[in-house]
């Protein structure tokens, strides 16, 4: 009785230092940033005077945070939306048990293996445009040139697509007051896009991965049963095997989400904040205001603002993933 | 017959659909491997503008060469930095996983999301402490008066070691998890019987646990040593002294200096990539398991 408390007390001991470093390091250095982001701090010394919420006023009157929100909205949107259909495409392709299965997927899957800085070095050289004014093209450019398509500026491209207030559409919404979705702070910068497609080849192989896994749990009798009774290749999938995967997309939102959220290699490695911001996200700015510009009070509002955005997705998923797992 | 045949067509056309399917998606998962080979076989002058998808027409291991000569210093430093950081931190998962899976205590089940909770946080939202304390722990050395030969192990600002601790302690979540997830699936009847011939916590883990814990250690080191291999962020900030830059911020500055031409760059991100392209290609199995844990099922 007296040695199981004893390895009790060693197992506490040998658990402890972690338990301490996550305090410290994540919860405390959290806290420590929050302070600071609630401080005079400006500059090299550290001056952590209290100032209250100025630094967040500031940070959401700044024209380049306001586009920034824009920016990390348009390429999670586009960033989850191609993973999700590629990844899921693929996937579904190769259950049909096709031959070189492994091979296909270890193909899809290997860009997970790499840096985000040699992805963003590569995809920086493959969409450097050139210069289509003269037909000094480079990158893919050249072969969108062969093919006689439309070329496209990538992330040079400081154009910002969104709804004119000129426009039918735009003066419906001045009048109904709706006026401030037709500006340039409710559009699409083009210039995303090229993140967006270095992003997808990087992580969509891993979309594939979850959702191979997800398909090959669900039992054959449930889609054969399906055929027996009559329904089509696509009724089965419509109503047997996508709902099935609803846990597995759950997942991919999360993670996908997240990453994307936080992103700043890829970025940091493509274009940086591209022109007039069409590529820069918190995540960069926060970098630059803080290691580059010495505005720490303010970079840690960068900091908080990015964690709360992160926590309102992934705190709910540890919670019920938590809940499932005590149910089991 | 004439149906019999209809269906043969449908049934090989659909095939051949998908195949053709799978080659397109690979066309586009293979373009910048192209591109990076062709180019960095290629010399500077052949290396730009719209010869770009053209094979090398002499190709050479030149561009190779100045790359490697300028991110060697760099590589040395990964490595030293890549290693004693999995080791040790697959040591610490490993552990915590033991105690978490077989050691419970009352709270144990709350806190074990809060520690996970540590593994999605952005870094930034905790760069400015960390760089911080980590200047401390350099002044505490100097006023220490640790000998210069140990200088290299205290685990301070601008150091490898320094580093090496941070993605040891931010490496605890994922580490932690996997082991005990991994352990979970161990019968508590073998710990139980274990403990009945009076063996103790440690001779529990040395002689049940342990020995059934390689393939967990294989996902967990594969896993540490590409994520910490990759990492840039920790390595830019934490770095400021390029000598001991590891390869991922000496590519992203030799990338971003414009006098170096696109075949060495190409040359330099491909050489970057090699060890962990390796560890895909020869231990893969173990790497899809590590990237399906981080995806948290419970």
């Amino acid at each position: 009785m007296r040695r199981l408390s004893w390895d009790r007390i060693i197992s506490i001991l040998l658990i402890l230092p972690s338990i301490l470093a996550i305090a410290i390091f994540v919860y405390g250095f959290i806290a420590w940033s929050g302070w600071v982001s609630l401080s005079n701090w400006d500059g090299l010394r550290p001056d952590l005077s209290w100032a209250g919420f100025v630094n967040y006023a500031k940070l959401f009157a700044t024209p380049r945070f306001q586009i920034d929100i824009r920016n990390t909205v348009v390429f999670t949107t586009f960033f989850l939306g191609a993973c999700i259909f590629l990844g899921l495409g693929i996937a579904i392709l190769l259950d049909q048990g096709i031959r070189g299965e492994n091979f296909f997927r270890s193909l899809f899957l290997f860009p997970m293996a790499i840096s985000f800085i040699v992805t963003g070095v590569t995809w920086r050289w493959l969409l450097a445009p050139g210069d289509p004014a003269t037909g000094r093209l480079t990158g893919i450019n050249v072969l969108l040139g062969n093919l006689g398509l439309p070329l496209s500026r990538w992330y040079t491209d400081p154009t910002v697509v969104y709804i004119q207030p000129t426009s039918a559409v735009g003066q419906f919404l001045q009048q109904v007051g709706l006026g401030f979705l037709t500006t340039p702070n409710f559009g699409i910068p083009l210039a995303m896009f090229s993140i967006v497609i270095a992003a997808t080849w990087q992580m969509s192989g891993y979309v594939m991965a979850m959702y191979l896994a997800g398909l090959r749990g669900i039992p054959e009798e449930l889609r054969e049963a399906a055929r027996v009774d009559g329904a089509s290749e696509w009724q089965v999938y419509r109503h047997i095997v996508f709902p099935l995967l609803r846990p597995v997309t759950l997942s991919v939102v999360i993670v996908l989400g997240h990453i994307s959220l936080k992103i700043f290699d890829l970025v940091a490695a493509m274009s940086k904040k591209g022109p007039g911001f069409a590529t820069d996200v918190p995540a960069y700015f926060m970098f630059e205001t803080t290691f580059q510009g010495d505005h720490y009070s303010q970079g840690a509002s960068i900091a908080i603002f990015l964690l709360v955005t992160v926590s309102l997705l992934v705190v709910p998923y540890l919670i019920y993933s938590t809940r499932r797992e005590a149910e089991v | 017959m004439k149906a019999a045949q209809r269906h043969w067509w449908l049934r090989h056309s659909s095939r051949l659909g998908i195949y053709l399917a799978l080659l397109a998606a690979s066309a586009f998962y293979l373009l910048p491997v192209y591109v990076l080979v062709v180019t960095s076989l290629k010399s500077y002058a052949e290396a730009n503008l719209a010869g770009m998808w053209h094979l090398p027409s002499a190709p050479s291991l030149e561009s190779f060469l100045r790359a490697f000569e300028q991110l060697r210093p760099h590589f040395r430093n990964s490595f030293y930095l890549t290693i004693p950081a999995t080791l040790l931190s697959s040591l610490l998962g490993s552990v915590n996983g033991y105690v978490l899976s077989k050691w419970r205590f009352r709270g144990s089940e709350v806190l074990f999301p809060i520690m996970l909770f540590g593994m999605f946080i952005p870094y930034q939202s905790i760069l400015i402490p960390l760089v911080q304390v980590l200047q401390r722990v350099n002044e505490m050395a100097e006023a220490l008066w640790v000998p210069a030969a140990l200088r290299g192990l205290v685990p301070g600002y601008g150091s490898i070691a320094g580093l090496a601790f941070v993605h040891i302690v931010y490496g605890i979540p994922i580490t932690t998890l996997i082991f005990r997830n991994y352990y979970a699936t161990v019968p508590n009847e073998l710990v139980e019987a274990a403990k009945i011939d009076g063996a103790n916590i440690f001779k529990v883990y040395r002689w049940v646990l342990f020995p059934l814990s390689m393939p967990a250690f294989a996902v967990v080191m594969i896993w540490q040593f590409t994520s910490i291999w990759n990492e840039f962020l920790f390595a830019l900030v934490l770095t400021q002294n390029p000598a001991i830059r590891p390869v991922t911020v000496a590519l992203y500055n030799l990338a971003g200096s414009y006098i170096v031409e696109w075949n060495v760059q190409m040359a330099g991100a491909l050489l970057a990539a090699m060890p962990t392209l390796l560890v895909y290609i020869f231990l893969g199995r173990f790497f899809m398991r590590g990237l399906l844990a981080g995806a948290l099922k419970g």
